[in-house]
């Protein structure tokens, strides 16, 4: 590795987490809009044109709040917890390929940060991690509310991980590679050999279920419950205040933009769209046009994340642990041993 | 035990179907009928840029009404505070000077005449009680304020404005 591969690897790290960042930013603008429009109403419209300054004003109240920290809370994992979460966050989107290779003069830039071949047990490192900030948070603050919602928190974050990772080995199967970015050369264009490329197509039971574990990882509506106002107060974050609350919230939003681009990545062919290479271009544009058509597909998601938010109510606890290990988890078996079947006699 | 009407029905349980088991046609449903909301104009008034009309009956902000030669009505007898059931109308009398004539219509007057506007419930009885025609609960919305005490209105904010200008 030499120092321009270095430097231009920083670059494209600092790059992404701006844009991370920025998109968990405007999700909570997009999420009230999301939440208003649903119910026939107008949503934030004071600060700005359309209320689009939303998010900084938001940001600029967080900062302002006084910072309160329990007494008798272990201060050290107090601040340790929403750190952690935020920075969990984060690092998943280290290894999810953005575009193809730009051609900038003779350098050849890799959209993506780390090729690792093992990138999807990577992701699944990660979201275990996540798991930690919650129940770190929550236990420290020494409230049996918080102490609840973390326990919910990790109940669920591993009752769900199961069903995920199961789910998500019958696409490795059809793949055969752990590498995000050979999963995602592998949807290229959108129709080969009389049928879809996308992973969806292939393996629909799978998406289900990626998607259900996913609503249940991020810990969004209806799987809320670490958090659910009506019955834990605020859940593992009851006692926080300022911009570590404000850590936590966003913390969410990050997760569901990474997660989106995860399930864009594996189910939704990535970067790749139709008749991306009929269209009589030079490879730098099909990758521009690539990249665009990732985030489009990553927009999607999340409006879909938004759009089941505020449609169905927060299920019970009996019935989100029936669903994870008595629906889920067979499924996502009998979904492998089909997948086998099917590549054995077929193939 | 005999029924006592005929509308009695015995309701059972039938066991989910399938499709109802799975949750997944539901959620469909229930989605689409949110989804049929997200293009439907909202019913939100945008308050202070659009105003909805008030009824008729509607009470606002009181107004000290002058004549029609432009004297204040209010002979200040009180009878508006004593009717007033928030406790909200206090006012100290003065007596009419020779000269004054164009200024106050009867021999007495308020020389202070407040309206404690985080107390009163615009319920109206003062402008029922007013025997002078004086009050009247005509005007708009009271605005919010940061202080409470620019919510004790007196009578610079409460008398009409003289008839000429």
């Amino acid at each position: 590795m030499t120092t321009t591969d270095i430097i231009v690897r920083l670059v494209l790290i600092t790059v992404i987490f701006l844009i991370t960042l920025v998109i968990a930013m405007y999700s909570t603008y997009a999420e009230r809009k999301v939440a208003a429009f649903l119910q026939d109403r107008v949503g934030p419209n004071r600060a700005g044109p359309y209320g689009i300054l939303q998010p900084l004003a938001d940001g600029a109240k967080m900062f302002m709040k006084e910072e309160i920290i329990p007494a008798r809370s272990s201060k050290f994992l107090f601040i340790v917890g929403p750190s952690l979460a935020i920075m969990t966050a984060c690092i998943g989107s280290a290894v999810i390929p953005w575009g193809q290779t730009l051609m900038i003069g003779n350098y050849a830039l890799d959209l993506q940060v780390t090729d690792i071949n093992v990138g999807v047990l990577y992701i699944f490192g990660v979201v275990s991690l996540g798991v930690y900030g919650v129940m770190i948070g929550g236990w420290a603050s020494n409230n049996k509310y918080s102490l609840l919602g973390a326990i919910r928190a990790a109940s669920q974050n591993i009752s769900y991980e199961i069903a995920m990772g199961l789910s998500i080995i019958a696409v490795l199967m059809t793949t055969g590679t752990l590498s995000l970015r050979e999963i995602a050369a592998q949807q290229h264009g959108f129709w080969s050999h009389g049928w879809f490329t996308w992973n969806v197509f292939k393996q629909p039971l799978a998406f289900l279920i990626f998607i259900v574990c996913a609503f249940a990882e991020t810990n969004r509506a209806p799987f809320d419950l670490p958090e659910c106002e009506t019955e834990l107060v605020g859940g593992y974050h009851t006692e926080y205040s300022s911009m570590k609350l404000g850590f936590y919230l966003f913390a969410e939003y990050i997760n569901m933009f990474i997660s989106s681009a995860v399930m864009a990545t594996l189910f939704f062919g990535g970067y790749n769209f139709p008749y991306m290479h009929h269209l009589g271009l030079s490879a730098n544009w099909v990758t521009i046009l690539g990249v665009i058509a990732l985030f489009i597909k990553i927009f999607c998601l999340i409006f879909f994340f938004m759009w089941v938010r505020w449609t169905l109510p927060r299920f019970r606890y009996d019935q989100l642990m029936d669903l994870g290990w008595k629906a889920l988890i067979p499924l996502a078996i009998a979904n492998i041993v089909i997948t086998g079947l099917v590549m054995n006699f077929i193939k | 035990m005999e029924a006592l009407s005929n509308k009695r029905r015995v309701l059972e349980a039938k066991p989910m179907t399938f499709a109802e088991r799975i949750y997944l046609p539901a959620i469909l449903k229930g989605l689409s009928i949110t989804l049929k909301h997200f293009f439907r104009k909202s019913v939100t008034v945008r308050y202070p840029e659009q105003k909805r009309e008030f009824s008729e009956n509607f009470r606002g902000m009181h107004s000290l009404k002058r004549d029609e030669e432009g004297r204040e009505r209010c002979t200040a007898c009180g009878l508006c505070a004593l009717s007033c059931p928030a406790e909200a109308i206090t006012m100290i009398s003065a007596e009419r000077k020779p000269g004054e004539e164009h200024l106050y219509r009867e021999e007495k007057y308020a020389a202070v005449y407040e309206i404690n506007m985080l107390r009163c419930i615009f319920c109206g009885l003062c402008e029922e009680a007013c025997p002078k025609e004086a009050i009247y609960l005509d005007g708009d919305i009271v605005k919010p304020d940061y202080f409470r005490k620019e919510l004790i209105y007196g009578k610079d904010k409460l008398v009409e404005a003289p008839l000429n200008q």
